[in-house]
């Protein structure tokens, strides 16, 4: 399985217009995905389906919401594939910790570092932190930061 | 009337907790084990006993600033975890290094390699019950931390590549130094095979012990020798070519079951390869500058990038989103040990208290690198 294969599988579950190619040589990806929340079990599955391991998990933190970028990739050359989830505050996520076990961990961190909930995850506790902390660090308004912007500021809009 | 006495009365489970200051876990780890007798039934790695913030921190510094944090993830690797940094700004920025400049940092980050894969061949035996060994792999380590020094200044967390090049050339002393070191690492290999791969004991404390194949790499996202233990060719030196590992000529080593010996032979084959790796560099070493010209504060252009490095324990990428600014918007480091430490929860169900040392020893985690 390849590339080429996931990439039709996906265009079955996503809109086209969601589907970016990306320059590896530029920013290290191949593929961008952007995908609903209710939509990400799919794409997790046709991943795995087409033998990509999920390379890891990373929440981000905006004035209009949070995203969550998953980065899967295969045993083979540049192949590197991002999906990103827009997320609006306290939503939750369905977990793909069903189709991949390193989820398990790597969902454990999001929720542990930005309060993320996952639905269904089979075991959702802090990870990185102490049990009893009752804040999530990585949020913008949590210590000190230089910036808090909107996504529109850091993709859209062109460079100053 | 005897064989009722010898059956068991009841049935229980207990639980124990391994670390967290076992010497066998190598920093502060905790596993805590659900047993039956002397065998697993549930294993939970509990970690982020050395959590610092790294990925916090870089949100309110420099990405000058945040240069010393990267070695401080994974000391035993220092060089690797800072050429993978400085790799990535350079990226995203744009800066073009001198070949000069790369060359030193791939013969260093392969000395750094070899650092790291002796320490944890000296470790893992010592576990097993080997001392000798141990103080054969931290006399030659000692040839490789003195060599660093004496370029860099400091022995465990490099601050040595900077965006654009290196901080300090190296010199004749470095090279011959090296090149005695390749030739002292070289004549020990028979020394190492006869005390431990060719002992009896050892082979049966990691032969078909910790099974880790390709589907369970797959699954839990492990990479590195675990991986190519398991039979997989997967290196980012090779598979994402990056710095001029490209021009040279080595061999990814593999294994075949994907059990601790595997893992055993890759690491020892991999320290070989990194030889050969450096004796090339060090024969193709060019003239020329060691630094670029870099703005004195960098301020990549807006977007996000994803840049991946192999260090000693797999796959390790940084993921920075950049606001435009010369502070990182938000850094993200993908740890190789994350994974292949998660793969324990999968592995240790099945297997005996005493097998537990001989895994978590062959997966080699550096317990720092996971908490970040």
């Amino acid at each position: 399985m390849s590339l080429e294969d996931l990439r039709e599988a996906l265009s079955k579950i996503v809109d086209a217009t969601d589907i970016f190619p990306r320059d590896y040589q530029k920013d290290g990806c191949v593929l961008e995905i952007r995908a609903e929340a209710d939509k990400l079990e799919a794409v997790a599955e046709a991943a795995r389906e087409a033998d990509f391991f999920l390379e890891c998990i990373t929440g981000l933190d905006f004035t209009n919401g949070l995203q969550v970028i998953y980065h899967f990739n295969a045993f083979s050359n540049l192949s590197r594939v991002l999906v990103r989830v827009q997320l609006v505050r306290n939503q939750t996520l369905s977990t793909i910790s069903s189709i991949y076990d390193a989820a398990i961990w790597y969902e454990r961190e999001v929720f542990d570092l930005f309060g993320i909930h996952f639905d269904n995850h089979p075991d959702l506790r802090r990870i990185l932190l102490p049990e009893d902390a009752d804040f999530h660090p990585l949020l913008k308004d949590f210590g000190k930061v230089h910036a808090f912007r909107s996504t529109e500021e850091i993709y859209d809009e062109p460079d100053a | 009337m005897t064989n009722q006495m010898l059956e068991p009365i009841t049935e229980q489970t207990y639980y124990l907790n391994m670390g967290p200051q076992h010497p066998s876990t190598h920093g502060v780890l905790r596993l805590f084990l659900k047993l039956d007798g002397e065998y697993i039934v549930e294993a939970d790695p509990i970690i982020g006993y050395g959590h610092r913030g790294h990925e916090k921190m870089a949100e309110s510094h420099l990405y000058e600033q945040f240069l010393p944090n990267s070695s401080r993830m994974d000391y035993l690797s220092g060089l690797l975890f800072n050429h993978g940094y400085v790799a990535a700004v350079e990226k995203m920025v744009g800066i073009e290094v001198p070949p000069r400049a790369e060359y030193i940092r791939v013969i260093c980050a392969e000395l750094n390699r070899i650092s790291s894969h002796l320490l944890w061949f000296g470790t893992y035996v010592m576990d097993l019950g080997g001392f000798t060994p141990f103080l054969y792999c931290f006399d030659d380590r000692e040839n490789i931390l003195d060599i660093l020094d004496h370029v860099s200044g400091s022995r465990l967390t490099y601050s040595y590549c900077r965006f654009g090049g290196v901080a300090k050339d190296i010199d004749d002393e470095f090279i011959s130094a090296t090149r005695q070191f390749i030739q002292r690492l070289r004549s020990r290999w028979d020394d190492y095979h006869n005390l431990v791969t060719k002992n009896v004991i050892f082979i049966h404390r990691a032969k078909d012990v910790g099974v880790i194949n390709r589907e369970l790499a797959l699954r839990f996202g492990c990479t590195g020798p675990i991986l190519r233990g398991a039979g997989v060719a997967y290196d980012i030196r090779k598979a994402e070519p990056y710095s001029v590992y490209p021009e040279m000529d080595f061999e990814i080593p593999t294994g075949t079951a994907g059990d601790a010996l595997d893992r055993y032979m890759v690491r020892l084959q991999e320290m070989e390869q990194s030889l050969r790796i450096i004796e090339q560099a060090l024969d193709r070493l060019p003239d020329g500058p060691i630094k670029a010209a870099v703005p004195h504060k960098v301020r990549p252009p807006k977007g996000d990038y994803y840049f991946a490095v192999e260090s000693a324990r797999g796959a390790l990428g940084f993921y920075i989103v950049s606001d435009g600014t010369s502070y990182p918007y938000r850094l993200k480091a993908r740890v190789p040990s994350y994974g292949n430490l998660q793969v324990l929860t999968d592995v240790l169900p099945g297997t005996l208290v005493a097998d537990t040392i001989s895994i978590l020893g062959s997966i080699d985690i550096v317990v720092p690198e996971v908490d970040r």
